[in-house]
């Protein structure tokens, strides 16, 4: 695998000794911290990731400072904020993405269900079959549609035989919604569907590995509003069965989705809530300028 | 003796750019704005004029003048002379022409040649004088002309800058002049070959012995052209090296841009494209003294019969000639595979290999062919390691460890050393050349052809 | 490769909901795969630095002693009975004397016990043929040297001097060894009287080529190979870099233009011999050009490397950025102005490095040398373009077909020298690129 130049450090022990921070009144700036309190409830009763003091460094630049969230299962949690906040960022570090870029360096604490990701025995391979991803441009393989599908329960090993795999196929195609537009056209390249249909084919290949958390990085930003449609119902459908990160940078798109919302801004966690609240009675002021238009 | 003329000439020219640059000051009455161009324009205006005619005479004096030298001469031979066949007068012009430039002849001249010598030498100074002549008076007159033409209203910018756009578009035509070149040089010289030796026996006729008898009566005396012992011998080499190559190659490339640290490429990178700057002539030095009898102990060891110009030797270091070929195209190829593919592999939990065999390589692929089929021709067309390295015998074999020969070596055996340039022998080189040229001009374009498109999917 | 899927534990079932134990029973499998296939890459990298470091080394150390000589110290007796009869001192007859016998006589008077011809002629055979041509030499530049007895340092023959580097073993059979070993006996005796040494080979940077191994030297290939870059260089140069600006500045996009670009792209792929075949048909046979003349070769080989030139040209002219034009043709310069003014200054370090790139590729070609003749034996240095030559690359070819181990030695040496210069030029191009890179 990659040279670990990941510093996995446990700074913060499990999620036991968090303690619930200050809530400033909306509207006061807390510019004079190195970095900003994140305003709201960080924890969920029943998290399926947790995150403690993530930081993360691309060489000398901090991208992100001292994030802490939870996220809950069975939810969709949106990310948003504008270009540059470091929620893409945190994203990848969910699935150890980063792990790609040499100068990348995170510290903090991040885990799901029960084991620390960062941890010297977790292996990324079996990290990332857990937790899929969906990136902003879709890039299916060079391959057929089926094999596009077929890649992931392939290397993993996933299935027995032949019929076990088309099952499976099939079965992650219909979950995706694809399967009445390509169900006679299994053999023809995946780069020969239209965008929209690109990807749901990359959110069914994500799917058919069956992960417990599936991350979005914006992945209707590339799309005409409907295959924006569709992907959001899927995104809805999907929550029965899995956990859910979206970072978007539509606000109507998190309003649409989500039941949580994460606003962050030059590295900072600035907000966290229920997206209802979020959208309509943001508590910090950054918050507010940016769901009001004001910047971003 | 032409070498000074144009020492001259560029003399003359900067005189003329002086002279031009001077007038044009002085017509513009101490005001360079009166002009339409720049002084230095009309300076090098009147050096075009001075140089370019004289140097168009000299250049057609200088492909005249030999042949009607020696039009004169012929013509002042006595007439038992002149009425000689043609390929004895031939050797006859040589002898004339080798006194006239002071070699020995072998032997005791003719009178009639050595005076038709000196007429020659004679010939020779007075054209010599007349050009010299003739060349600075085309010289001055143009200095003249340009001088008197200079006026504050010539529009001398744009005529020298037409002219330099000409000469640009002249320099860029050489590149067609060398294909024609190419191609009408080894098709004459082909097309009379296959005057004398049918084009089916050529190319599909299994004996190939060049070597025709001097006398009618002798065995073999017509030789035998059947070229596809040669083919074969080529492929088997060529198909040796692209073995060693392809491997070798391809993986150095996928390690280097997939796997290594950016310090260890930088230093791996260079130091295999090292293998690409070596003169061939070393890699045919060390596949003749190193490889082969490595290869030929290594074999009788093990029991083998190998040949000491085993096809094996020969492709063997061909084959390491051409990895750093293969890995910096490959390396290209795949880098320009987006990196989107590899986190959509790595994303649904892929180890990097999974993730190179089945996402890059597969999207890699047209790229990849497209860089195997240029080392393909590059090792076709190789020479020296198979000249040095690999045998004479035409066998008909796909053994590595026969010797076979190849068209290239070939080539090389049939035009060197003495023979006169009509006989089969001869031009049978430049069949094989053409067939080489074909080949390797087909494999280049549709490697180019397949790399552009596989680029153009990514752009 | 992994394809064949390996049964989770799950067994039969549709895929469990636990990918965890799914993924973690093939982990092992696959981290094993993954340490392969990069010990697969690590080793075609290792075989190809390999090569690298084999053939430097089996290069180096053949070629390495051939840059020493062995000689000989001969007691010489300037007898004026035998090259001065006349007692005239005339440069005529001195320059014909039989300085030969001045070196037989000493021979024969270190080893007085050596008798009969056979004998004597291997006696003789220590000595190279040149030892005579370096006496005359010193009489020539010092007459008052007749009549004196003289210590003078002779080349010894190459078989003396393949024996004293120790590439003769002294335990072969005498049957297979070039020097016997009566002639062992001497070589002992010279040694133990010091009158045998290794000095450094001077010959062979400064003759040309010879029969005899411990006369040849480089020099006349090397001032062939001077001369023919020297005609590449004033030719592909110039005319690279005018195609190179017209192409990238002025012509316009149309099917002529397209003509050009896919010939030059295509000449870069031709086989060099296939450029040779052009140059005798075209120069020799055609234009009547000399055969084996440097003008010739330079010729050929401008062409091949015009296409390095042109592309390296371009490329670097489209490095320059479009601002500078627009600069340019802002203040009122012509479009010529504007190239030869700005453009072409900024982009001259990138062309420069480029066609001394080709140039180094042009100084190691020798296949299409061989089809214009510059392949013969030829002894005399050149002195012009005109004159018969060879270039390093062809004698080294020529060499290496020569059996006596002097001559690999010095094949060897040859390439060293040849991989010099090309290092020289390529460090030289590097160096340039470092320099005047730009980053816009």
């Amino acid at each position: 695998m990659n040279a670990m130049t990941i510093e996995a450090q446990t700074a913060v022990n499990g999620r036991s000794g968090q303690t619930m921070r200050e809530v400033p009144q909306s509207g006061v700036q807390i510019a004079d911290y190195d970095h900003r309190q994140t305003v709201g409830e960080i924890t969920v009763d029943n998290p399926k990731m947790s995150c403690r003091e993530v930081n993360v460094y691309y060489g000398a630049k901090q991208a992100l400072k001292q994030v802490s969230l939870d996220i809950g299962i069975n939810e969709v949690i949106a990310f948003i904020g504008p270009s540059g906040c470091g929620k893409s960022t945190f994203l990848r570090c969910l699935n150890r993405m980063n792990d790609t870029i040499p100068s990348c360096r995170i510290t903090g604490h991040i885990q799901l269900d029960e084991d620390n990701i960062y941890d010297k025995s977790i292996d990324v391979v079996q990290l990332r079959a857990r937790v899929g991803m969906v990136f902003q441009k879709p890039n299916p393989f060079p391959k057929s549609i089926y094999e596009n599908v077929a890649y992931g329960p392939r290397i993993h090993g996933m299935v027995n035989n032949k019929a076990e795999l088309d099952e499976l196929v099939f079965a992650s195609l219909e979950r995706a919604g694809l399967i009445k537009e390509v169900e006679n056209r299994m053999g023809e390249p995946g780069t020969s569907l239209s965008g929209g249909q690109q990807q749901r084919l990359c959110i069914a290949r994500a799917i058919a590995v069956n992960p417990e958390v599936i991350l979005m990085d914006e992945p209707c930003s590339a799309l005409d509003p409907i295959a924006t449609a569709k992907i959001e119902e899927l995104i809805d459908e999907l929550r029965e069965n899995y956990t859910i990160v979206i970072v978007t940078h539509s606000m109507q798109q998190a309003a649409r989705v989500s039941q949580r919302t994460a606003y962050f801004h030059l590295g900072d966690l600035i907000e966290v809530g229920e997206t209802d609240q979020i959208f309509t009675n943001p508590r910090h002021k950054l918050t507010e300028d940016y769901i009001t238009g004001r910047f971003g | 003796m032409l070498s000074y003329l144009l020492l001259t000439l560029l003399l003359l020219s900067s005189i003329g750019y002086y002279l031009g640059r001077n007038r044009a000051f002085q017509v513009a009455g101490g005001h360079v704005r009166n002009l339409h161009s720049l002084p230095s324009f009309h300076g090098s205006y009147t050096a075009l004029w001075c140089g370019l005619p004289a140097l168009i005479v000299v250049a057609v004096w200088a492909f005249l003048q030999p042949s009607i030298i020696l039009e004169l001469v012929l013509s002042h031979l006595p007439p038992a002379l002149r009425e000689l066949p043609p390929d004895r007068l031939g050797l006859l012009i040589n002898d004339i022409q080798n006194l006239a430039n002071g070699n020995i002849v072998s032997s005791n001249p003719n009178p009639a040649v050595l005076a038709a010598a000196e007429h020659y030498q004679y010939l020779q100074r007075i054209g010599h004088i007349c050009l010299w002549i003739v060349a600075l008076l085309a010289a001055t007159a143009g200095i003249a002309y340009g001088w008197r033409a200079i006026s504050p209203k010539l529009r001398a910018r744009n005529r020298v800058e037409r002219v330099v756009t000409l000469l640009l578009i002249a320099s860029s035509t050489v590149a067609i002049f060398t294909t024609i070149g190419i191609v009408l040089s080894v098709l004459f010289e082909s097309i009379r070959f296959f005057h004398k030796v049918p084009f089916s026996d050529f190319l599909f006729g299994l004996q190939w012995s060049p070597q025709t008898a001097m006398r009618t009566d002798q065995i073999g005396s017509s030789g035998a052209f059947g070229a596809v012992p040669l083919f074969t011998g080529t492929l088997l080499i060529s198909g040796i090296a692209m073995l060693v190559a392809v491997p070798i190659g391809l993986m150095s490339a996928l390690y280097l841009s997939e796997y290594a640290s950016p310090k260890f490429r930088a230093i791996a990178k260079p130091a295999l494209e090292i293998l690409a700057g070596i003169p061939t002539v070393v890699y045919g030095f060390f596949a003749a003294l190193t490889v082969a009898p490595l290869i030929r102990d290594l074999g009788t060891a093990l029991g083998f019969q190998v040949a000491s110009e085993s096809a094996l030797a020969a492709g063997l270091v061909m084959g390491i000639m051409i990895i750093p070929f293969v890995s910096s195209l490959s390396d290209d190829v795949i880098n320009a595979v987006p990196q989107s593919m590899r986190d959509g592999s790595y994303a649904l939990g892929a180890t990097q290999s999974e993730t190179i065999k089945r996402v890059l390589l597969p999207a890699a692929l047209p790229g990849i062919v497209g860089s195997i089929l240029l080392a393909v021709s590059r090792a076709i067309g190789e020479t020296m390691i198979v000249v040095m390295a690999a045998g004479l015998s035409a066998n008909l074999t796909a053994n590595p460890l026969q010797a076979v020969t190849t068209v290239t070596v070939q080539i090389v055996t049939l035009l060197t050393g003495d023979q006169e340039f009509d006989s089969a022998k001869t031009l049978a080189a430049f069949a094989l050349g053409l067939v080489l040229f074909i080949v390797t001009l087909i494999l280049n374009i549709i490697a180019l052809h397949v790399v552009r498109k596989y680029r153009e999917q990514y752009e | 490769m992994n394809n064949k899927p390996v049964s989770p534990s799950t067994g039969s079932e549709p895929p469990s909901r636990d990918i965890k134990t799914i993924v973690n029973a093939g982990l092992k499998r696959r981290h094993a795969a993954e340490r392969r296939f990069r010990w697969y890459g690590l080793i075609a990298i290792s075989l190809g630095l390999a090569f690298v470091v084999l053939m430097f080394a089996n290069i180096i150390s053949k070629g390495y002693p051939a840059f020493w000589q062995t000689y000989i110290e001969l007691p010489i007796v300037f007898d004026p009975a035998v090259i001065d009869p006349d007692g005239q001192h005339d440069p005529k007859a001195l320059e014909n004397a039989d300085y030969a016998a001045l070196v037989r006589t000493s021979l024969r008077q270190l080893f007085p016990q050596v008798e009969g011809r056979h004998n004597l002629r291997a006696l003789y055979g220590l000595i190279s043929s040149n030892a005579p041509f370096t006496l005359r030499a010193q009489i020539l530049a010092n007459p008052a040297l007749i009549g004196t007895h003289q210590s003078v340092w002779v080349l010894a023959s190459a078989p003396v001097d393949t024996f004293v580097k120790g590439n003769i073993s002294r335990d072969l059979d005498e049957a297979h060894r070039p020097i016997k070993d009566q002639e062992i006996t001497w070589i002992d005796q010279l040694t133990t009287d010091g009158r045998l040494k290794q000095r450094f080979n001077t010959i062979l940077f400064n003759h040309g080529d010879s029969r005899e191994p411990e006369q040849a030297g480089i020099r006349g290939a090397l001032m062939g190979s001077l001369y023919t870059l020297l005609v590449t260089f004033l030719l592909s140069f110039p005319i690279g870099v005018a195609t190179a600006v017209y192409l990238e500045e002025f012509a316009p996009k149309n099917p002529w233009t397209d003509l050009i670009e896919v010939n030059i792209n295509n000449l870069a792929a031709v086989p060099s011999i296939v450029f040779g075949l052009l140059g005798l048909a075209v120069f020799i046979n055609f234009f009547g050009l000399p055969r084996s003349a440097p003008l010739v070769g330079g010729l050929v080989l401008s062409l091949m490397t015009l296409p390095v030139i042109i592309i390296a040209g371009r490329a670097a002219l489209t490095s320059v950025p479009p601002s500078i034009r627009e600069a340019a043709l802002g203040m009122g310069a012509s479009k010529l102005q504007m190239v030869g003014h700005h453009v072409l200054p900024l982009a001259m370090p990138g062309m420069l490095t480029g066609s001394i790139i080709g140039m180094a590729r042009a100084l190691g070609e020798s296949a299409p040398l061989l089809m214009i003749g510059m392949v013969a034996f030829i002894v005399d240095v050149p002195r012009s373009l005109f004159d018969p030559a060879t270039v390093l690359p062809v004698q080294i070819y020529l060499w290496a077909d020569l059996p006596e181990r002097a001559f690999v030695e010095r094949t060897s040496a040859a390439i060293m020298v040849l991989l010099g210069f090309m290092i020289l030029m390529n460090g030289l191009a590097i160096i340039l690129r470092k320099r005047f890179e730009r980053r816009w």
